[in-house]
C-alpha cells in the first residue's frame, strides 16, 4: 500500500466522521427549534383492562412527538392495609396489560417507561403519581362503563390539577377490544 | 410424636425435656383442624398416653362435639373483663395436672386480660416448657408474615396474629387442606357455622376465589416448613455440607435475583423474574451495581426512584451495590442472600474490541457459587439490560 493509499482511506474515514458529526448537530438543531417538545407522555388506566383505541392514540401520539410513553396501572389500597405495602394481586393483574401496550409500543418503535402507582382510590393513585412524575400530556380514556375507569367528576379534577395538556378520548364502540387482561384480547 | 412420649414422669420426677409441638394448620375455618386434632388425641390415648383438652373451641359443631367425647377435658375459667365473664384456658390447672399430651386449640387466640400471658402461643410455650406435648391449631391467615397478603387476597383482616417463629418451633405441622367447593359445601350444610351465619359468610370471606388464594398460601407455607426442617435435618446429620460446595450459601429453596439499571428497560426484567419468583413460591431482589464514581443525579436518580417503588409495590427487595465490576458486585450479592437464580437483560450486540470480551452471562456464572443459574431476558427492541 502506498502513501496515496493511506492518505486515500485517512481522507475518506475523516469525511465520514465529519458528515456523521454534522448530520447529528442538525437533527439536534431540528429538535430545540421544536417548540415545547413533548417528551413523556401519560397513559394512565385502572381496572383488569385498557381499550386499544386508547393505546393506540396515545401510540401515534407518542411516535408522532418522539416521546416517551409511560402507561401508569392505578391500583386501588384497601384502607386496612399500609398504603406503601406491597400488591401482589394487583401487580398480577397488571403485568399482562403492561406488556401487552409495550408489544405494541415496541412495534411502532415508541419507548416505553411504565408504572404502577397505589392509591386508596383511583385519583388519589392519579394524584400521587402526579406529585412525582413529570410528563408532557395526559391521555385518559372516557368510559361510558360506570364503575371502569375514570368518572366525569375524575375527568373534571384531571383537567384542574394535571399540570400538562390533557386529551380526554370519547367513549367508543371500539372501546369493546381491550389490550391485555382478562377481556377480549387486542 | 408418639415416640416421645416416655418422656414424662420418671418415678414420679418429671424430666426436663421440652415439650414437642404438632400443629395443624388449615386455611379457614371449618377445614378439620380441631375435629382432626380430636382424632389424633383419641389415639394417642389408645395409644397409652395420658391425653386431657386445655382448650377446644368447638363453635356450636355437633361433629367437633361429639369428637371430644371420651377425652379429659381441663375445667376452663372465667375471667371478667368489662362486667363481661370470658371463657379461657386454666393454665395453672393444666400445668397442675401435666398430662403427657395437651390438646390446645386456636392458637392465635388473644387472652382475655388477668390471664398469665397476652396471647395463647405463650400459653402454649410454658405447657411445652413444663415438659407436656402440645396438639394445637392455626389457620394460615394468622401468621404475621402472611397476614397482609392474605389481607390483600381476601379483603379481610385478621387482628390475631401469631409471629411465624412460633410455626418455626413447630416439631411437626400438619396441612389440613379440603378444596374451595367441599368446604363451600360444607358451610352450606351447616357443619360450619350456624344456619343464620352462613348467607353472609359466603357473600364476604368464602369465596372461591378467596378459598383457592388462601389454599395456595397455605400449601406454600407447609412446604416452605418441610423444606427448612429437611434441611435442618440434613445440616445435622451432615449430608448436605457433604453435597454442597463450602462457598455455597445455605439456601433454603430459591430465591430470584434481578441485575438492573436505572433504565426503562429494566422494568421488563423486573416483570419477568417477578412472575418468575412467583411461580416459584420465593422472594425477589433487585439489584443494580452502581459504579462508585457515579452520581444519583436528574434521570438516573428518577428511574432509580421508579425501581425502588416498583419493589414496593412487588414486595421485592431494591438492593444497591457499589463496584466497579458488575459481575463482582453480583456475585457478592449472589453469596450473601442465598440467590439460587439470576436474571439478566439481553446485552446490546457488542462492536469493535468489546467482541473480544467474554459474555456477561459466562463471566456472572464463573464468578457465582455453583448450582446458581443465569437467565437471560430477550431485549424488546429497547436499549435494555445490564451490560
Amino acid at each position: 500500500m502506498t502513501v496515496e493509499h493511506v492518505l486515500v482511506v485517512v481522507a475518506l474515514l475523516a469525511g465520514l466522521a465529519g458528515g456523521y458529526q454534522l448530520a447529528r448537530s442538525r437533527r439536534r438543531g431540528r429538535r430545540s427549534e421544536r417548540p415545547q417538545a413533548i417528551h413523556q407522555i401519560l397513559l394512565p388506566f385502572a381496572g383488569p383492562a385498557i381499550s386499544r383505541r386508547a393505546v393506540d392514540a396515545a401510540l401515534r401520539l407518542a411516535r408522532a412527538e418522539e416521546a416517551t410513553l409511560m402507561p401508569a396501572y392505578l391500583a386501588t389500597v384497601p384502607k386496612q392495609l399500609p398504603l406503601e405495602c406491597s400488591i401482589p394481586a394487583e401487580a398480577a393483574r397488571a403485568m399482562p396489560i403492561l406488556e401487552a401496550i409495550e408489544q405494541r409500543a415496541t412495534g411502532q418503535g415508541v419507548e416505553v417507561d411504565s408504572r404502577i402507582e397505589r392509591g386508596r382510590s383511583y385519583r388519589h393513585a392519579l394524584a400521587r403519581l402526579l406529585d412525582h412524575e413529570r410528563f408532557d400530556r395526559v391521555v385518559v380514556p372516557a368510559t361510558a362503563d360506570p364503575g371502569a375507569g375514570f368518572s366525569g367528576d375524575d375527568l373534571v379534577w384531571l383537567l384542574q390539577k394535571a399540570p400538562a395538556e390533557v386529551l380526554i378520548l370519547r367513549p367508543g364502540p371500539e372501546d369493546r377490544a381491550f389490550v391485555g387482561g382478562n377481556r377480549e384480547p387486542a | 410424636m408418639a415416640a416421645a412420649a416416655g418422656a414424662a414422669d420418671d418415678g414420679g420426677v418429671r424430666t426436663a425435656r421440652r415439650g414437642q409441638l404438632k400443629v395443624f394448620i388449615g386455611m379457614a375455618a371449618g377445614v378439620g383442624k380441631t375435629f382432626r386434632m380430636l382424632q389424633e388425641g383419641h389415639a394417642e390415648q389408645a395409644g397409652g398416653r395420658d391425653v386431657a383438652i386445655g382448650y377446644v373451641e368447638p363453635h356450636r359443631r355437633p361433629e367437633t362435639s361429639a369428637q371430644a367425647e371420651g377425652l379429659e377435658a381441663i375445667p376452663r375459667r372465667r375471667l371478667a373483663y368489662r362486667e363481661t365473664d370470658l371463657e379461657e384456658m386454666n393454665l395453672p390447672a393444666l400445668l397442675a395436672r401435666a398430662p403427657q399430651l395437651a390438646l390446645i386449640d386456636e392458637l392465635a387466640h388473644t387472652n382475655a386480660p388477668g390471664a398469665e400471658h397476652a396471647k395463647r402461643y405463650e400459653d402454649v410455650r410454658a405447657v411445652l416448657a413444663a415438659g407436656i406435648d402440645v396438639f394445637s391449631t392455626v389457620n394460615v391467615q394468622h401468621l404475621e408474615s402472611l397476614n397482609d397478603q392474605v389481607a390483600e387476597l381476601t379483603g379481610t383482616r385478621v387482628r390475631e396474629t401469631i409471629p411465624d417463629a412460633v410455626l418455626g418451633e413447630a416439631d411437626e405441622v400438619v396441612l389440613i387442606d379440603l378444596t374451595p367447593q367441599a368446604l363451600i359445601e360444607r358451610l352450606r350444610a351447616g357443619k360450619v357455622y350456624p344456619g343464620e351465619n352462613v348467607e353472609a359468610a359466603l357473600g364476604n370471606f368464602f369465596t372461591v376465589e378467596n378459598l383457592l388464594a388462601l389454599r395456595e398460601v397455605a400449601l406454600r407455607q407447609v412446604a416452605q416448613e418441610v423444606e427448612a426442617k429437611r434441611l435442618t435435618i440434613e445440616e445435622a446429620l451432615g449430608t448436605r455440607q457433604e453435597r454442597v460446595a463450602a462457598a455455597a450459601p445455605q439456601a433454603v429453596g430459591e430465591r430470584v435475583l434481578a441485575l438492573v439499571r436505572p433504565q426503562p428497560s429494566s422494568q421488563r426484567l423486573v416483570r419477568r423474574a417477578w412472575r418468575s419468583a412467583q411461580r416459584l413460591g420465593t422472594g425477589l431482589d433487585l439489584l443494580w451495581v452502581k459504579p462508585p464514581n457515579q452520581t444519583i443525579a436528574g434521570e438516573v436518580e428518577r428511574q432509580a426512584t421508579a425501581l425502588r417503588h416498583l419493589a414496593s409495590v412487588l414486595g421485592a427487595t431494591f438492593l444497591v451495590e457499589e463496584s466497579d465490576s458488575l459481575v463482582d458486585g453480583a456475585a457478592g450479592v449472589v453469596r450473601e442472600r442465598g440467590i439460587t437464580y439470576v436474571m439478566v437483560g439481553e446485552s446490546l450486540p457488542r462492536r469493535g474490541l468489546a467482541r473480544l470480551r467474554e459474555p456477561l452471562p459466562q463471566r456472572l456464572m464463573r464468578a457465582m457459587p455453583p448450582g446458581v443459574d443465569v437467565r437471560i431476558v430477550a431485549r424488546r427492541g429497547d436499549n435494555g439490560g445490564a451490560r
